[in-house]
């Protein structure tokens, strides 16, 4: 099992860790979920996720058109310093994993699901050409600080932060080393993702920590971003699962959805024309019951029609909250459905996403 | 009123004449988290010792609640239901799960005393 530069830093916070992805990793803090969700909504809290990878593309001419192949996104238009979440795509148009990839100087930096991490250098690597260099950056931890109060306790650590628009970024000083910042994240709150020296790790998550920023663990990363209708790699996507049927038809860029060029294009081409036999959509049940991955969906005259992917309580929205895939025609807004918890069945309504309105800064 | 017990699965009774109180304790409320579901038995609803009684739900997962002891649920404590954060708040007290008529008395003899759960509660910290 790995453990992250911040282990003992979360030990002495009071973290309870659980095994993730081959590392062990908080899953909450003494707070508590619920708490955690909460600060985070309302005030900051940051959250350690090094165990994602950090893959660094040292970039040549050639290098865009490899990536394109794999990663349905127009290159040429993606600016310096600018980000784009995406997918690799396999041969069937399956989602190989989500990605956020940023155009940086010397490349590109893409940030990996941890579980993914070395399959995915695996598939991009047999695309790149061979004098493109790449490297997954196990020397660098990465920070989110994510809710309404990060600009001001960032930028009172890091001059200029507050510039950055919304999946943009830069590099910036701390103690005179250089480290990247991006304004981004995964809670439907307006943030930031810090690529950091695991050796500075420490110094400058304290700093955080002091200015009022909440340890945050994966326990409410995981509530955060259902109530923001976001996908989480192994629940919400999968290698079965293309991005017309995820809904996430906006994350291919517009000239790839026309021209294709990218592996699994065939598949994709006939769902968007035809259109996609199951979707992925938010869940509203009308009670209090949860349903859990897993749990199946019926229609009013008992069809099973689809399964839930994710689901949890929302603290934010005060009311139980799952995503899932259910057969196109029964996916309406406001559609009413039945989900089969525990051998009985409750009503629900297929809701819009997100669940809870985000706040980003364009 | 009588000195409380509690089960391997971290429930208490509390036995008051020919009825008894049931709930889980804080050492479970601190394993499970933020309770945001419970599921209550039905009033006249049969129950034998161990059996399934009730269900809890924190964010992260569903966990069953089993009754100790056999009998009929005389009554469930509905403001659980429509707050479970009540059950984090008061496990022992205000947060209880149900009352029920107790069919057997020498059930409870195979429960824990409140030092025993203690030394229990040490050896099995998970």
């Amino acid at each position: 099992m790995e453990k992250t530069a911040l282990y003992n830093f979360h030990k002495n916070l009071g973290a309870k860790f659980v095994p993730f992805a081959g590392y062990e990793m908080p899953i909450q803090y003494k707070d508590g979920i619920v708490k955690e969700h909460i600060s985070t909504r309302l005030y900051a809290g940051f959250f350690d996720v090094s165990h994602m990878g950090q893959l660094f593309i040292s970039g040549n001419k050639f290098s865009e058109d490899s990536l394109e192949k794999i990663i349905p996104l127009d290159f040429k238009e993606i600016k310096k310093n600018q980000s784009k979440y995406s997918f690799l795509i396999n041969d069937e148009g399956g989602v190989i994993d989500d990605l956020i990839i940023t155009r940086v100087e010397e490349g590109f930096n893409i940030i990996l699901n941890a579980a993914c991490k070395d399959n995915d250098i695996k598939e991009i690597s047999k695309c790149l050409n061979s004098d493109c260099k790449y490297e997954l950056r196990k020397d660098l931890s990465l920070i989110a600080l994510q809710g309404p109060k990060s600009e001001f306790i960032l930028e009172s650590i890091v001059n200029g932060v507050k510039q950055l628009k919304f999946m943009n970024g830069g590099y910036f000083d701390f103690k005179g080393n250089k480290i990247y910042i991006t304004r981004s994240g995964y809670t439907g709150e307006d943030g930031f993702e810090i690529s950091i020296p695991n050796t500075n790790v420490e110094n400058f998550t304290k700093l955080l920590s002091d200015k009022g920023a909440k340890p945050i663990g994966l326990g409410a990363r995981d509530t955060l971003r259902l109530e923001a209708g976001l996908c989480l790699y192994g629940h919400e996507l999968n290698q079965n699962i293309n991005p017309i049927q995820a809904n996430l038809k906006w994350a291919i860029s517009k000239r790839r959805r026309e021209e294709g060029g990218f592996k699994g294009w065939e598949n994709i081409k006939k769902d968007l024309k035809n259109g996609v036999s199951k979707i992925r959509i938010g869940v509203k049940p009308s009670g209090r019951i949860i349903a859990r991955e897993g749990t199946k969906i019926f229609s009013s005259s008992n069809e099973e029609i689809g399964v839930i992917t994710s689901g949890t309580f929302g603290p934010s929205v005060n009311s139980p909250v799952a995503m899932g895939y259910i057969k196109s025609k029964f996916s309406e807004i406001n559609n009413k459905i039945f989900l089969e918890v525990r051998g009985k069945k409750h009503e629900a309504v297929v809701s819009k996403l997100p669940f809870y309105k985000k706040s980003y800064v364009k | 009123m009588s000195e409380k017990k509690y089960s391997k699965k971290h429930e208490w009774v509390l036995l008051n004449g020919e009825s008894a109180t049931v709930g889980i304790s804080k050492h479970a409320t601190e394993m499970l988290g933020d309770i945001v579901f419970v599921e209550l038995p039905e009033k006249g609803k049969s129950l034998n010792k161990d059996e399934k009684a009730a269900v809890v739900e924190s964010t992260k997962a569903a966990s069953d609640v089993f009754t100790p002891v056999s009998g009929e649920i005389l009554e469930n404590n509905q403001p659980i239901v429509d707050d479970p954060s009540n059950v984090n708040k008061d496990p022992e007290n205000n947060g209880w799960f149900f009352k029920i008529k107790i069919k057997n008395k020498s059930e409870m003899d195979s429960l824990m005393s409140p030092s025993d759960y203690e030394k229990f509660k040490k050896d099995n910290p998970n």
